[in-house]
C-alpha cells in the first residue's frame, strides 16, 4: 500500500512543474467562456465533463458564432483525435486492469500525463499496478490544476497579465517531456519530420495539421528503423 | 452572444465522444493483438505527436485566420528549451530557461 502511495506521489512530483503551463491555459479557457456569454457554472462544468482545453476553446468559439450543434461536436472531437494515438500507445501498460477502472484512467488521459508516464515506463521496469498508480499521480495533478484554474478563470477572470506570456509555458513543458523519449536516430527523424509537417500543414482546418505531422513522423520513424535494421 | 440552449447537447456530445476516444485502445488492447508493424509504429507516438504540438506553437502565430511567423523571441526560447531539456531532463529548468530567454529577447525586438 505504501508502495502504491509512494508511486502515486512520485508521478505527482514528476509532473508538477507542468502546472506552470496548464494553469495559465486553464485560466484562459475559463475566462473566454464567460466573456463569450456563458454562465460561470457552465464554463466550469465544461472543464469537468470535456476535460480537453483545445476542444473547449473551439466549442465556445463556434457556439458564439451560432454554428450548428453537429459542427461544434464534430470539431471538438477531431481536434482531439491525437488521443486515439495516446490510448493505443499507453494501453498495453494497463493490460489486465478491469474495464471500469480503465474507464477512470481513460477519462484522466492528458498530453502531459501520457508523455511523462510513458517516459517513466521506459526508464524503470515496473509492474502494471505501479504503472497505473504513477499514471494516476501525474494526471490527477493535472486534473486538479486544470479544473481549479478554469473555475478561477470563470469567476475571477484571467488574473495573469497576458504580457507575461505564460501560455508559452505549454510548448516548453511538452519540449521537456518529449526530449527524454527521443532515444535513437529514427526517433530524432520522426520528431523532425513531424514538427516540419505540422508547420507545413498548419493551414488545414480542425487542427488536422497536428495529425498530418504526427502520422508522418510515425511512419518515417518506422521506415527509418526498418532501413537501419536491414543495413 | 452565445446560445445556452445548445450547451448540454454540445458538452455531453464532446464529453462522451472525447471520453470514448481516450477509452478506445486502452479498453480493447486486452482483447486484440495489433499487427507487428503497427506495434513498431506505436513506439514513435511520443516522438511524433508532441513535436507536432510543439513546433507550430513555437513558430507560428495565428490571428483571424492569418498565420505568420511568431517571432525570434519564441524561436530562441524554443531552441534553448530543447538544449536544456536534452542536457538536464528537468522540466522546471526547461520552462524557466525558455521563459527567461523569451522575456529577455523580446526586450531587444
Amino acid at each position: 500500500m505504501t508502495d502504491r502511495k509512494s508511486t502515486f506521489l512520485q508521478g505527482a512530483r514528476d509532473i508538477s512543474p507542468i502546472l506552470a503551463g496548464v494553469m495559465p491555459f486553464g485560466l484562459i479557457c475559463g475566462a473566454v467562456g464567460v466573456s463569450e456569454g456563458m454562465p460561470e457554472w457552465a464554463t466550469s462544468m465544461m472543464s469537468v465533463i470535456v476535460f480537453a482545453g483545445a476542444s473547449q476553446l473551439a466549442a465556445i468559439q463556434l457556439m458564439s458564432e451560432n454554428a450548428s450543434i453537429a459542427v461544434v461536436i464534430l470539431t471538438g472531437l477531431i481536434i482531439n483525435a491525437r488521443f486515439f494515438m495516446y490510448s493505443a500507445s499507453i494501453g498495453p501498460h494497463f493490460k489486465g486492469v478491469p474495464p471500469l477502472q480503465k474507464a477512470g484512467l481513460a477519462y484522466l488521459l492528458t498530453d502531459g500525463g501520457y508523455a511523462v508516464s510513458v517516459a517513466h515506463y521506459l526508464r524503470s521496469d515496473t509492474d502494471n499496478v505501479n504503472k497505473v498508480w504513477y499514471y494516476l499521480g501525474t494526471n490527477v495533478v493535472i486534473w486538479v490544476g486544470y479544473v481549479a484554474s478554469t473555475v478561477l478563470g470563470a469567476y475571477v477572470g484571467a488574473v495573469i497579465p497576458p504580457e507575461w506570456r505564460l501560455d508559452f509555458a505549454v510548448p516548453l513543458t511538452f519540449t521537456a517531456v518529449v526530449m527524454p523519449a527521443i532515444v535513437d536516430r529514427p526517433m530524432v527523424l520522426a520528431a523532425l519530420v513531424s514538427g516540419g509537417m505540422a508547420v507545413a500543414a498548419s493551414s488545414l482546418p480542425y487542427n488536422l495539421g497536428l495529425m498530418v505531422g504526427a502520422v508522418s513522423g510515425m511512419v518515417i520513424g518506422y521506415l527509418a528503423e526498418r532501413r537501419l535494421a536491414n543495413a | 452572444m452565445l446560445d445556452m440552449s445548445t450547451y448540454w447537447p454540445v458538452v455531453l456530445g464532446i464529453g462522451v465522444g472525447v471520453f470514448l476516444i481516450r477509452y478506445s485502445f486502452i479498453l480493447i488492447i486486452d482483447k486484440v493483438t495489433l499487427p507487428e508493424m503497427v506495434q513498431r509504429m506505436l513506439r514513435y507516438i511520443p516522438a511524433s505527436v508532441l513535436p507536432a504540438l510543439i513546433v507550430p506553437a513555437v513558430l507560428l502565430h495565428k490571428e483571424g485566420g492569418v498565420t505568420t511567423f511568431a517571432g525570434w523571441d519564441q524561436l530562441a526560447a524554443g531552441l534553448i528549451a530543447v538544449l536544456v531539456a536534452w542536457k538536464t531532463r528537468n522540466m522546471l529548468a526547461t520552462i524557466a530557461a525558455g521563459m527567461v530567454v523569451l522575456w529577455v529577447v523580446q526586450i531587444f525586438l
